[in-house]
């Protein structure tokens, strides 16, 4: 038996998740991941295979790191978010690639709009998400962001979530 | 807006203040000065030799809007290169990196050898006898190129000083840093490039600036309270440094963990012992002194104008220019020790992507603050001047005071008032 999902349910999860980060609905997003998950943006120049444990990303978020992210996003001394930006998550191309027997690997192209005092900046790449059902809920194990662009010019900064 | 003896930087002995004019930050005129007095005429950093390991290796970098081709030749000697055929301006070489031994211009067709000689010419029948051979034809290398420590730094400046007469006295800064491990140092790989919408010189700032910590980054100092064991009672307390020739080091002790080999409770009592081994084979290879630095103390070290060495929970290596006054493109590496154990390795990593990367929770409030800083610089008509005064008068300046960020100043004038006096600049 291996891990029923179809692309349906997938981009349904996943624009529910876009939908809660561009509300700002951020205890609610985290709880969509799974205690040992990861999160993670490779920095620009690494390969997709390379591992936060040997190279520099620009997030290697463990649910711990990850939980602490959230709690700093809500807070007026995050100052890069506060006031906050405004963002708008537009996600296409879902592809459910592979499925084992209690995880399915879905893959994703965004465009991610952020913008702050006049200014919008475009944050473009792929996600490959580890999807699992504990429980029978589905739930991200791993989400991995690659970027798309020649770092972060103009960006500057990665201080919303992808 | 300058001061009564038109200089940007106005400087009162008897109210002990330091004033730099916010024109300074704003004006293009400035930026060409300092690309002609500054950027032209300085030994500026460009890469570590741990990047060009072997023969034939080589990479592509841009230096102060030059494209420079960096080459190992085929005796393993280090050299560089304007990136640009002697034909007609095509970059010879468009790849990162990588590992040849000769670069073909895409254009016409010239072949180069990477010792920067021309090696083949299509169409040589063409040419006058001799051609390809007279150097005429050959890539141009910089005016200087030198290491220390395995830095390797270029100067366009025919003319200027040597390397080791320009780092002066921040020269054994750079070699402490590069004395973590018997085995030598190395870039890790992934490298931070971002950019940020201010003036330059705010990072230059910023990133010696030991006063701004408490509430730039009190979301970060959060974080390591809320992290079981992540910081040890010790407080910030330490020392600055003016260097000279621009040069200045903070040298401080901090509560956070440093892998080279400050413990904190989270990394585990097996951590903890493996902490004191690596301690006691730098007491012995270095003596108790230089041990005892770079275990406990962190430097933020600013090599004027624009290369910046942070050894604090992670090390740093950040170099940034200007492409407009109000705007800076910034490029970041990790340095650490070469056959760094396994745990080492991960917990410099995360301490550096957490503090010094861009999608940590620290360097996105300090570009928040220096964008902040220069939208305020819209308002120089009526409020025209930065106060870099802290500290101005005492005798050993504190790590949070400003003396460092004096000392840059103090050079930036000096050179500033050459451009003036070649008419660049007010």
């Amino acid at each position: 038996m291996t891990f029923q999902i179809t692309r349906d349910e997938a981009e349904d999860f996943i624009f529910a998740e876009a939908d809660m980060l561009d509300d700002w609905e951020l205890e609610d997003w985290l709880a969509l991941f799974v205690d040992d998950a990861v999160y993670n943006v490779p920095s620009t120049d690494l390969d997709k295979s390379a591992q936060a444990a040997n190279n520099l990303f620009y997030i290697a978020d463990d649910r711990g790191r990850l939980e602490e992210r959230v709690t700093r996003l809500k807070k007026k001394t995050a100052h890069a978010e506060f006031p906050r930006s405004k963002t708008r998550h537009l996600i296409s191309n879902v592809r459910v690639r592979e499925t084992d027997a209690d995880s399915a690997t879905v893959t994703t192209a965004f465009a991610t709009f952020r913008s702050k005092d006049g200014i919008t900046d475009t944050y473009i790449g792929s996600t490959r998400y580890k999807l699992v059902r504990p429980n029978g809920t589905l739930k991200i194990a791993e989400k991995w962001c690659f970027l798309d662009m020649d770092g972060l010019r103009p960006q500057g900064r990665i201080s919303i979530l992808l | 807006m300058t001061g009564t003896n038109g200089s940007y930087v106005q400087v009162n002995e008897n109210l002990k203040t330091f004033k730099v004019s916010r024109q300074a930050f704003v004006d293009p005129a400035v930026t060409e000065a300092e690309y002609a007095e500054i950027f032209d005429k300085c030994w500026l950093y460009l890469g570590h030799e741990s990047e060009l390991e072997k023969p034939h290796d080589f990479l592509t970098r841009k230096v102060a809007k030059r494209n420079i081709l960096f080459t190992r030749d085929a005796d393993g000697e280090f050299q560089a290169f304007l990136n640009t055929c002697p034909h007609r301006g095509a970059s010879v070489c468009r790849e990162r990196n990588g590992n040849a031994k000769s670069f073909q211009c895409m254009y016409h067709g010239w072949v180069f050898g990477n010792d920067g000689g021309l090696k083949h010419l299509p169409g040589e029948e063409s040419y006058p006898e001799g051609f390809r051979e007279n150097g005429s034809g050959n890539l141009t290398p910089v005016a200087h190129l030198d290491s220390c420590a395995g830095f390797w730094f270029v100067c366009f400046d025919p003319n200027a000083p040597s390397l080791d007469d320009y780092l002066g006295d921040a020269k054994p800064y750079i070699e402490l840093v590069s004395l973590h491990s018997k085995h030598g140092m190395e870039i890790v790989g992934g490298t931070q490039e971002y950019a940020i919408r201010s003036n330059w010189k705010l990072l230059t700032e910023n990133s010696v600036d030991g006063y701004h910590a408490e509430s730039t980054h009190a979301t970060y100092m959060d974080y390591l309270l809320n992290v079981n064991g992540g910081l040890i009672k010790q407080p910030l307390e330490g020392r600055e440094f003016d260097l000279g020739n621009g040069h200045a080091v903070l040298e401080y002790k901090a509560p956070w963990g440093r892998p080279i080999a400050q413990w904190v409770p989270m990394w585990g009592e097996e951590v903890q012992a493996e902490l004191e081994i690596v301690k006691a084979e730098l007491v012995e290879r270095l003596g108790e002194d230089r041990a005892e630095r770079i275990a406990h103390y962190n430097r933020n070290l600013l090599i004027f104008p624009n290369l910046v060495i942070n050894d604090i929970m992670a090390i740093t290596v950040r170099t940034y220019y200007p492409d407009a006054p109000d705007y800076m493109n910034v490029n970041a590496w990790a340095l650490a020790p070469r056959q760094e154990v396994d745990w080492a390795r991960e917990y410099r990593l995360f301490n550096f992507l957490e503090f010094l990367g861009p999608g940590g929770f620290a360097t996105p409030d300090d570009v928040e603050a220096m964008e902040k800083c220069q939208i305020g610089y819209q308002n120089l008509k009526e409020a025209g001047w930065n106060d870099i005064s802290k500290g101005m008068g005492r005798a050993e300046p504190s790590y949070d005071d400003e003396a460092q960020m004096r000392a840059f100043w103090t050079e930036w004038q000096s050179r500033i008032d050459r451009a003036a006096a070649v008419g660049l600049a007010a």
